[in-house]
């Protein structure tokens, strides 16, 4: 079956291709068989290969498809590479892929038939990609799948391109991201330069064999890498893509934007860990980059009032865990708050989703209220995601987020590569980012399911429960959410007993980085109650400002009583505005200045001149042509003679 | 006897096959387009299937007929190339030749005829085996040149290929006999030991000089390629294609095999010869392509510029060069024909009346031809992702390495002129509209259609996953003995 | 070296046969003309133009490339059948190959109508 590895991505490339092939004119039961079978059968094969490899004690298989590119002496294969990190990613990438596919069926259904399918084969397009991205045994396949996810989120976010704001709202995700790729690329570059190789096998038993060859090269390539991971991941300051990508159609915010494509950064950085922890300057970047991320994101979604931008930004600040994680050196921490987050975040998208889908399409929170009655399923399933997210036990998030905490306050106390102070400062924003999380989560269900319905009485006479292919998908999700925190309990929970399963498979490819003086039990016990208080207060606060007869007049008192700083947070600090003064159009000016000065006058002089002798040029070849054969075979003759000459002489 | 008939059994069942194909043409008349084409099809794939099985069944390095004739790596490859190029330029005529009224039997019978001389010419090891076969391509496409007899542009391409034709055979093989005269041999091998044990004599430097003159003739270097603007604009347009690509290709196998395999002792002296011959070839078709509105005699020479790069590969000489020239011309054939293909298309308004400005506004009613034809063109120019410029980067790098960095200054040069008018027509079809009452549309010429379709895929294909075809044309050059 | 002599003899010999043949005319007849005596002659009819004036039909030529291609055949069919027992078998087979596709190529003029006088 692992020689078969190479089927995991050509299953759902050849479901796109058998899509784009039938011209879009296929009807809606062959494009979901397409569609939703290709994902099933992705998933299928990753079950058998799974179940195999999970007897190989975490061994890493490496594929070699075909040889792609040889030049000289650069010789890319395209090559996969399973090893425990690609496992857990394949794991949840087809299992959730496949739930959001089938939640599509029901989500997309008032579509036509060509964007139905349409939508599923840029679906599949995108499950190929992301295969290709996790199973990619060498940067430049990764770059391919990287680039791949990209190219199916710009189309998927301009979904419905014929809308001014999502057409705009994909340019600008892509946009953004070619930024973050440019360091990508050049780190790639510089990978080959520095290591003769762009094999992740080949490049960490270099760096294994000869550290201080590399010494020099280590951070600046760990630093570019880390440019592609920010613009990918939606950190600062590359984030402001992904709340407009919410434009999308909400199953691929939930696929793409929130459980598979955006932690693709965070699996590089963790992919490279070997690059990574090297350089203690990266990593502290990484931390910082991270965590105020997280606290800086998740103080915009307080002031949201589309349901989607909240989890938005949510994502946003989640993936700042994951990096402050990763920065601390809790590589496999950092995976694990990947693993379930794809769970609670896709839920609570597919939640989103099915609210949005019984409200005809409305959005904004300040016109819903009291749907819990109406959707019980959507409530009940949204709930348990958000406790997961908010990290209350025993729910999954609680486990990744405590891990998380925890291991940035070992960080700190340990003095991890003498930063200590700065990993301790980290941990406290993470902290506070944690109140934030759990105070604009239940804000959020607290607007949307409890109280007075807000809307009009034909919306509230509309509001019905989504079918069985929406409903399912989230229930198997909620399940999820509760459950898959048990695969990584930290050692502190159970009294020094590893039970830790995560973290031990994944060792052997990302070992944590341990600090020397680990906290005390007590004091790990301590920041456990700390977290976990500390997430039930905001719970506690969102359910005074929010519900009750009390509801919205305190936070309307705090917003008169300081109202820059309330428009500062509801216009997301500004930053969109300022990027446009800072960048956007100064480039306009360069491009209109090198369109007008440097185009018009400068190349296209010169140009204009050479193009004009060599027309002159041509012109007297044209006059040698006379068309008379007698010419012409004197021209030959001529040829000949000189040609005897030449040799002669 | 037994392993010589073997070797030879595909020329042996393509010339036979062919006759049918004249026969049976004559008893149907010109009605049954479709069951000869179909013929002359299945014809070429059987042949390529016998191709292989004598491939399997004989010595890669055994020399047959008395040592006249092999069957190695570098001949099959040209072989299933020149087969290639057969079966397309048949699928492409199809409709053209339905639409214009003119008999299938003979054309498709002088196209296998022609096939089955480039193929001798590739496995040719002895001067007269290579000449032989090369009168045999020849001869057929001087008709073929001039077959569409109803139009005056077709009979004026014939007689001048003819007549120049004639003048170059009889230059080359004034230069052969100079060369048997000086070394006593036609075989390559004896000629190339001949030639390494003793100081040439001026006899046989002349010699080469007028074999380089003749070769040159075929591939339409300068200053030998006067004829080919107007012939190339005056033939039929699918024998353009056709002689574009397949009988360039052959002589270009010829060209290899003669002198980097037996006249390599007198590189130092015909090195120049060619590198300068290649320089201007290159800066010759370009320049000239510049002015032209007829796509044909842009196609030319265009087709001449092309000539002078693969001369590149071949002046760079060794394994990695003549590796890039095989591959070089695959990419070729599939670009050009794809090109002509389109031309085809467009055919519609009379014999041969396509300015560039009937491009304009293709794209809007023909977004797929015109897209393919987008392809093509940025092959051609040398743009990736298309094969064309997998084609360029390797025959300048083996060029480079080789240490000719002037002549690939000149190719580069030349490769950034030439995407002027490749663009013009990209321009036209893509950002004007057309004028006039009557814009250009396409004919419905269905096999042409997926002729183009099969060639832009492959253009892609092979631009992208340049890997396993560069093996194969490296598998193929890599037993650069050729003798 | 010695090989070639007996082409340049042929050469010689070619060369002098007509040279010769002309001077014993020359010398030998006599030299009385008349007008009829100096026109061509074309199997006693009289002439009805200037050769120069006067274009040949195609099919003159057609004729003369399909006899010079069975002529070539006769050439060719001489030496083999002088000897033909020592090239037995395997040159009988080669001599049907090759009149086979003179065959076809006759059959093809035939069919054509490259042989009818319109």
């Amino acid at each position: 079956m692992l020689d078969l590895l190479w089927l995991v991505p050509a299953l759902p490339l050849a479901g796109a291709l058998a899509l784009l092939a039938g011209a879009l004119r296929f009807g809606k039961r062959t494009t979901t068989a397409i569609g939703v079978g290709s994902a099933g059968l992705t998933l299928a094969a990753v079950a058998a290969i799974l179940v195999q490899y999970a007897g190989m004690h975490g061994e890493t298989v490496a594929r070699h498809v075909f040889n792609w590119i040889s030049a000289g002496d650069v010789t890319v294969d395209f090559a996969l590479r399973l090893d425990p990190l690609s496992a857990v990613m394949l794991s949840f990438v087809t299992l959730v892929g496949f739930v959001i596919h089938v939640y599509s069926i029901g989500y997309m259904h008032t579509e036509g038939d060509r964007a139905y399918a349409r939508f599923f084969a840029y679906l599949n397009l995108f499950m190929f990609a992301m295969l290709t991205l996790v199973l990619g045994a060498n940067l430049v396949v990764m770059f391919i799948g990287w680039e791949g996810v990209g190219l199916c989120s710009y189309l998927l976010i301009g979904f419905y391109f014929d809308k001014e704001y999502c057409a705009a709202a994909g340019i600008k995700a892509f946009v953004v991201n070619r930024i973050g790729d440019f360091g990508f690329l050049l780190a790639i570059f510089w990978a080959f330069k520095v290591f003769g190789t762009v094999d992740f096998a080949g490049m960490a038993t270099a760096l294994a064999a000869d550290p201080g060859r590399y010494a020099a090269a280590v951070t600046p390539i760990a630093l570019l890498l880390f440019v592609g991971a920010i613009g990918k991941s939606a950190q600062l300051p590359l984030y402001v893509w992904l709340p407009d990508a919410m434009a999308g159609p909400t199953p691929v915010s939930a696929l793409i934007h929130a459980a598979t494509m955006v932690t693709a950064g965070v699996y590089m950085v963790v992919r490279c860990n070997f690059i990574y922890r090297l350089s203690p300057t990266a990593m502290l970047v990484v931390a910082a980059v991270g965590g105020v991320t997280a606290i800086f994101a998740a103080t915009i979604g307080l002031a949201q009032n589309d349901i989607k931008k909240v989890l938005a930004y949510s994502t946003v600040s989640q993936l700042g865990y994951m990096f402050l994680a990763a920065g601390a050196g809790a590589f496999a921490g950092g995976i694990f708050h990947v693993f379930t987050h794809a769970f609670f975040k896709a839920c609570l998208f597919l939640g989103a989703g099915s609210v949005i889908h019984a409200c005809s399409g409305e959005q904004d929170m300040r016109r819903m209220g009291g749907l819990a009655k109406k959707i019980p399923v959507t409530y009940w399933t949204f709930m348990v995601a958000t406790l997961a997210l908010c990290g209350i036990p025993p729910f999954a998030g609680f486990f990744s987020k405590d891990e998380i905490l925890g291991r940035v306050f070992a960080a700190g106390a340990g003095n991890l590569n003498g930063f200590g102070a700065s990993y301790l400062v980290l941990w406290a924003l993470g902290l506070a980012a944690a109140f934030l999380t759990a105070f604009y989560m239940f804000r959020a269900v607290y607007m949307t399911f409890h109280g007075e319905f807000r809307g009009t009485p034909e919306q509230w006479h509309h509001v019905h429960e989504s079918p069985g292919t929406m409903t399912w998908p989230l229930k198997i999700l909620a399940a999820g959410s509760a459950l898959v925190g048990l695969l990584g309990v930290g050692t502190a929970i159970t009294f020094g007993t590893d039970l830790n399963w995560f973290e031990s498979f994944l060792h052997r490819v990302a070992p944590t980085v341990e600090v020397e003086h680990a906290p005390a039990l007590a004091t790990e016990w301590v920041l456990i109650l700390l977290s976990v208080a500390v997430a039930l207060a905001g719970i506690l606060l969102a359910r005074r400002f929010y519900s009750g007869a009390e509801a919205f007049a305190a936070p309307q008192r705090m917003a008169e009583r300081a109202p820059a700083v309330y428009a500062a947070v509801a216009n997301k600090y500004y930053v969109d505005e300022a990027y446009d003064r800072a960048v956007v159009r100064p480039l306009g000016k360069l491009a209109r200045f090198s369109w007008k000065g440097i185009d018009t006058i400068a190349i296209d002089g010169t140009l204009n001149a050479s193009a004009f002798f060599t027309e002159i040029a041509g012109d007297l070849l044209r006059f040698l042509q006379t068309g008379n054969v007698r010419n012409y075979a004197l021209f030959v003759l001529c040829g000949a003679l000189a040609a005897a000459a030449w040799l002669l002489l | 006897m037994r392993a010589d008939l073997i070797a030879l059994l595909p020329e042996l069942m393509l010339a036979t096959l062919a006759m049918a194909v004249l026969l049976a043409g004559l008893a149907s008349g010109k009605a049954r387009h479709g069951l000869l084409g179909a013929g002359a099809v299945l014809a070429l794939a059987a042949t390529g299937v016998t191709l292989w099985l004598a491939a399997g069944a004989t010595d890669p390095g055994a020399h047959f007929f008395s040592g006249m004739f092999v069957l190695d790596h570098f001949a099959i490859f040209f072989k299933a190339l020149f087969l290639l190029t057969a079966a397309l330029v048949v699928l492409l005529s199809h409709d053209y030749l339905k639409r214009n009224d003119y008999r299938p039997g003979e054309y498709l019978a002088l196209v296998m005829f022609a096939t089955v001389g480039m193929m001798t010419m590739a496995s040719g090891v002895n001067l007269a085996v290579i000449y032989v076969g090369l009168e045999l391509m020849a001869l057929s496409t001087y008709i073929l040149a001039g077959y569409f007899r109803r139009e005056v542009k077709s009979h004026e391409a014939a007689a001048k290929y003819f007549v120049l034709g004639a003048m170059s055979s009889g230059i080359l093989l004034y230069g052969l006999s100079l060369i048997y005269g000086a070394t006593g041999t036609l075989d390559l091998a004896t000629l190339a030991r001949v030639l390494a044990s003793a100081k040439p004599g001026p006899s046989a430097l002349v010699g080469v000089a007028l074999l380089a003159c003749g070769f040159l003739f075929k591939v339409a270097a300068v200053p030998f390629h006067v004829w080919t603007p107007d012939v190339y604009e005056g033939a039929p347009t699918p024998i353009t294609a056709f002689m574009s690509v397949g009988p360039k290709a052959a002589a270009f196998a010829m060209f290899l095999r003669v002198f980097i395999g037996g006249l390599a002792p007198l590189a130092a002296s015909w090195i120049w010869l060619v590198g300068v011959a290649a320089a201007l070839t290159m800066i010759w078709g370009n320049v000239a392509a510049l002015t032209q509105d007829n796509v044909k005699r842009m196609l030319a020479y265009s087709s001449i510029a092309h000539a002078g790069y693969a001369l590149v590969g071949l002046v760079a000489g060794g394994p990695a060069g003549v590796n890039s020239v095989l591959f070089y011309m695959l990419v070729y054939t599939v670009t050009n024909i794809g090109a002509f293909g389109f031309v085809i298309l467009l055919e519609s308004r009379g014999y041969a009346g396509e300015t560039v400005a009937d491009y304009a506004g293709l794209a809007r009613r023909h977004p797929a031809a015109a897209f393919g034809m987008l392809l093509f063109m940025l092959s051609l120019g040398g743009i990736p992702p298309t094969a064309g410029f997998m084609g360029k980067l390797y025959l300048f790098a083996a060029a480079v390495n080789a240490g000719y960095v002037w002549l690939v200054v000149v190719a580069v040069l030349m490769s950034a002129v030439s995407l002027y008018y490749y663009l013009r027509i990209v321009l036209q079809m893509y950002l004007r509209e057309g004028d006039g009452a009557e814009p250009a549309t396409l004919v419905a010429a269905p096999w042409t259609e997926r002729v183009i379709w099969a060639c832009g895929v492959a253009v892609l294909v092979i631009g992208l996953l340049p890997a396993p075809f560069l093996a194969a044309a490296r598998a193929m050059a890599g037993a650069v003995g050729l003798l | 070296m010695n090989a070639y002599i007996p082409v340049l003899l042929f050469i010689v010999i070619a060369i002098a046969f007509p040279l010769i043949t002309f001077v014993f005319a020359w010398i030998l007849r006599a030299g009385r003309y008349d007008p009829i005596k100096l026109e061509p002659y074309e199997c006693g009819n009289p002439i009805t133009s200037e050769a120069h004036d006067y274009r040949f039909s195609v099919r003159y030529y057609l004729i003369a490339v399909l006899f010079v291609v069975f002529d070539v055949e006769t050439v060719f069919l001489f030496p083999w059948a002088v000897m033909f027992r020592k090239l037995a078998l395997f040159g009988f087979v080669e001599m049907l190959v090759f009149i086979g596709i003179l065959v076809v190529g006759y059959v093809y003029a035939w069919r054509r109508g490259a042989l009818q006088w319109v």
